[in-house]
């Protein structure tokens, strides 16, 4: 149970947010403990934005409160507030003929005298933040000529050489690539490990947000739609569901999506088991065959995805041998289908089945190769 | 005679853009040394280096403009014509000759205000690029500029009649017409946001303030005509010591105001959002930028008339330079810079076509504008590649 039961270092009570004093979210609630990991997920235009823009006081909030550390959010002094809070925003940013440095440098404004010069302790600061997230060897390189990767790496470096307890990133992995999103997210995870950083942000990834975060807060329409672990938030409104996705594209047993399924009766059929599966799988999938597949065991890897793709999955009892009503039933399943694929998944004594489908198979002359 | 001096002219300015570039060269090489060894120090040096060579710039194109002009002066005879005027300023005595007159009446106060103008018009420039983080922003292709003499127009014809109008008035006027055009193109901004079709509205609003002073001129009396048409053309020429006076007294505050803004400025060059979540009160901060900069450029409207690009080419040489966008580097270097730049142009403008006087407005568009055309190609350049 985390984030509850600990004491809590951010909190929302009753909040509302919107623009121009219409509420668009309403009566939003939740709480997290220092050093955790808060992701809002949603579909696009839910609001998630609305609600991290109010929380770093971009935007004015309708209703409701919001309390850091036990001090008032919407009081507090903006100097005040720089000093715990900082942000990574969704703006694209062009500062020209800055340095990384210099833009990392940036994030000491609450704390440099009126002309903005570095003491010691700032640089010493700066040097750590850009080290924080390895890009001390590019730190003399203009700004505008990084990568998306390495821009939004010295945002965020700059956002911590605020020293902020709490650290709000709006969409911070938008713009990047598969490695660029797993590195910040780690970065991420380090810090709140480390040093007790809490995160709030939004993503887009699910299935990153549920390995990334402590906790979930799901945006749908006008409400906070459910707030807790991934576990529990996964149990309370399923991921379908919240995005308004046709069932079966969201696996939330592998935490994946898949692209429609192919429609139709099956035309054919896939012996599989143990992963072998998979490929014929996608490959049917892109094909726009429909398929049936099986025999297979319920907590096989082959039946997750074949339970998202395929027309029909004959599935078994994990941990038993096959039952023959089961072995009957593929039978049938299969003799409707215009051929049979073998994805070479050895028969064991549990799955010896499989053997006599691929002999009916064999038989029937349905072992044809039309769709392989 | 003249035509000798006009000549010398030449010689001096073929020297000083041979000794500017040099210096650049120099520059270059020092500044890769420095990287490779100290880069941390680098930005620091730079900034001292480039200050250094302005003022010996600023110094060297003040000389040339005491000595320079229809009237030729040995650098000797100069100088102890100042020591003279000095002294008999100290006495209030009446000056000893006639080129102490033309030394102390006519060019030094020349001088003294297109150093402090030019200056000026550049901070007001890179003020307006900082508000709307556009380096290709500046009060004259905004149109700023233009509302600023069409108000000193109007105020001229009909509300001053024949009496001249002191300076400070002339400022009031001009800081009025900036003010006006300056919310205008604010309004147009909210609602577009590329800035090349704001540069468009600029000069279109800047037409329309031309159109009014046309129309208001057509109603002048023949004395206001002259005035005004010799003032709108813009030039540093018949000022005196009270333009310079007044001068001084608007922009240096003003100026030294605008470089206490260099730190919010650095912020915001980031963006409103990453500004405001630093800590920077962005209401009064954007409504500081823009009466500053309404301030300086209606300042230099007033005195000297509309000044064309000196806001924007000088700012983005003076980038050039340093390598940087630092406000607090670039404030105190552009208005060195500024000035150095519109002391040239005021020595070409007397000087080429001798005794002909050209506008300084004239001699700025012709250095200024290819310039600020370079600057958008390179940047359609960068934004597509």
């Amino acid at each position: 149970m985390e984030g509850y039961g600990e004491k809590s270092y951010f909190e929302t009570s009753a909040l509302s947010v919107g623009y121009n004093g219409l509420a668009l979210i309403e009566d939003i609630n939740f709480a997290l403990g220092r050093g955790r990991i808060l992701t809002l997920i949603g579909p696009n235009g839910s609001g998630k934005s609305t609600i991290l823009k109010t929380l770093s006081r971009q935007i004015a909030r309708i209703r409701g409160g919001a309390a850091v550390d036990g001090s008032d959010l919407f009081s507090m002094s903006a100097k005040e507030l720089a000093k715990k809070q900082a942000v990574v925003l969704t703006d694209r940013v062009r500062p020209e003929l800055y340095t990384v440095r210099e833009i990392v440098s940036l994030g000491r404004y609450p704390y440099t005298d009126m002309m903005g010069r570095l003491t010691v302790e700032d640089s010493r600061i700066v040097e750590h933040c850009l080290e924080l997230v390895n890009i001390k060897p590019i730190e003399h390189r203009e700004f505008v000529t990084l990568s998306d990767g390495q821009k939004q790496r010295a945002i965020l470096a700059r956002a911590l050489a605020q020293q902020p307890e709490l650290l709000i990133l709006d969409e911070p992995t938008a713009f990047l690539d598969i490695k660029h999103k797993l590195e910040l997210l780690s970065i991420l995870r380090r810090l709140a490990r480390e040093t007790e950083l809490t995160v709030i942000m939004s993503l887009h990834e699910i299935d990153l947000a549920l390995k990334a975060s402590d906790l979930i807060l799901c945006v749908k329409g006008d409400r906070a739609a459910a707030f807790g672990t991934p576990e529990e938030v996964l149990q309370k409104l399923p991921i379908a569901e919240l995005y308004g996705l046709e069932k079966g594209c969201y696996n939330s047993e592998l935490g994946s999506v898949e692209l429609e399924r192919p429609q139709g009766e099956a035309k054919v059929f896939v012996i599989a088991g143990g992963g072998y599966g998979i490929p014929h799988y996608r490959r049917l999938q892109r094909l726009r065959v429909p398929f049936a597949s099986g025999i297979l065991f319920e907590n096989d890897v082959d039946a997750a995805v074949a339970k998202s793709l395929a027309e029909s999955a004959v599935l078994s009892p994990a941990f038993e041998p096959v039952s023959e009503s089961t072995l009957d039933e593929a039978r049938r399943v299969l003799l409707r289908c215009e051929s049979v694929i073998d994805a070479g998944t050895p028969a064991g004594s549990f799955n010896e089945k499989n053997g006599s489908l691929l002999a009916l198979a064999r038989e029937k002359g349905l072992l044809n190769g039309k769709y392989e | 005679m003249l035509r000798k001096n006009g000549r010398a002219g030449f010689i001096w300015l073929a020297r000083i853009i041979f000794y500017r570039s040099l210096c650049i060269r120099m520059k270059k090489t020092v500044n890769i040394e420095t990287n490779a060894h100290t880069p941390k120090k680098s930005a620091q040096a730079r900034f001292a280096l480039v200050m250094l060579a302005l003022a010996c710039l600023l110094a060297l194109s003040l000389a040339l403009n005491l000595l320079v002009g229809s009237v030729g002066m040995s650098p000797s005879r100069v100088l102890s014509l100042l020591g003279d005027g000095f002294r008999a300023l100290m006495d209030k005595a009446p000056l000893p000759s006639s080129d102490a007159e033309i030394l102390f009446g006519i060019r030094l106060p020349r001088l003294l205000l297109a150093s402090i103008l030019g200056g000026s018009l550049a901070v007001s420039g890179f003020l307006l690029q900082a508000f709307f983080r556009n380096p290709i922003a500046g009060p004259f292709v905004l149109g700023i500029s233009s509302g600023a003499k069409m108000i000193v127009g109007v105020t001229m014809i009909f509300l001053a009649g024949s009496i001249t109008l002191s300076p400070a008035a002339l400022i009031a006027s001009a800081f009025i017409g900036s003010l006006l055009v300056t919310a205008l193109v604010l309004l147009f901004s909210q609602k577009v946001r590329n800035m090349e079709l704001l540069l468009v509205v600029g000069i279109m609003v800047g037409y329309i303030c031309s159109a009014v002073t046309d129309i208001a001129i057509t109603f002048a009396s023949e004395q206001d005509i002259v005035n005004l048409k010799y003032w709108s053309m813009g030039n540093f020429s018949g000022k005196g010591w009270e333009h310079v006076r007044t001068a001084a007294l608007v922009c240096f505050p003003a100026v030294c105001a605008s470089f206490l803004l260099s730190k919010p400025m650095g912020a915001y060059a980031l963006g409103e959002g990453y500004a405001r979540s630093m800590g920077v009160r962005i209401r009064p901060f954007r409504l500081a930028l823009i009466l500053l900069s309404s301030l300086l450029s209606a300042c230099v409207t007033a005195l000297a008339g509309p000044i064309s690009f000196v806001g924007i080419a000088v700012p983005h040489i003076t980038r050039s330079l340093l390598k940087s966008s630092r406000p607090v580097f670039v404030i105190p270097a552009v208005f060195l810079c500024g000035a150095v730049f519109c002391l040239v142009c005021d020595l070409i403008a007397r000087t080429v076509f001798a005794p002909t006087e050209l506008n300084i407005g004239t001699v700025t568009s012709v250095f200024g504008a290819p310039v600020v055309i370079y600057m958008m190609l390179m940047r359609r350049h960068r934004a597509e590649g």
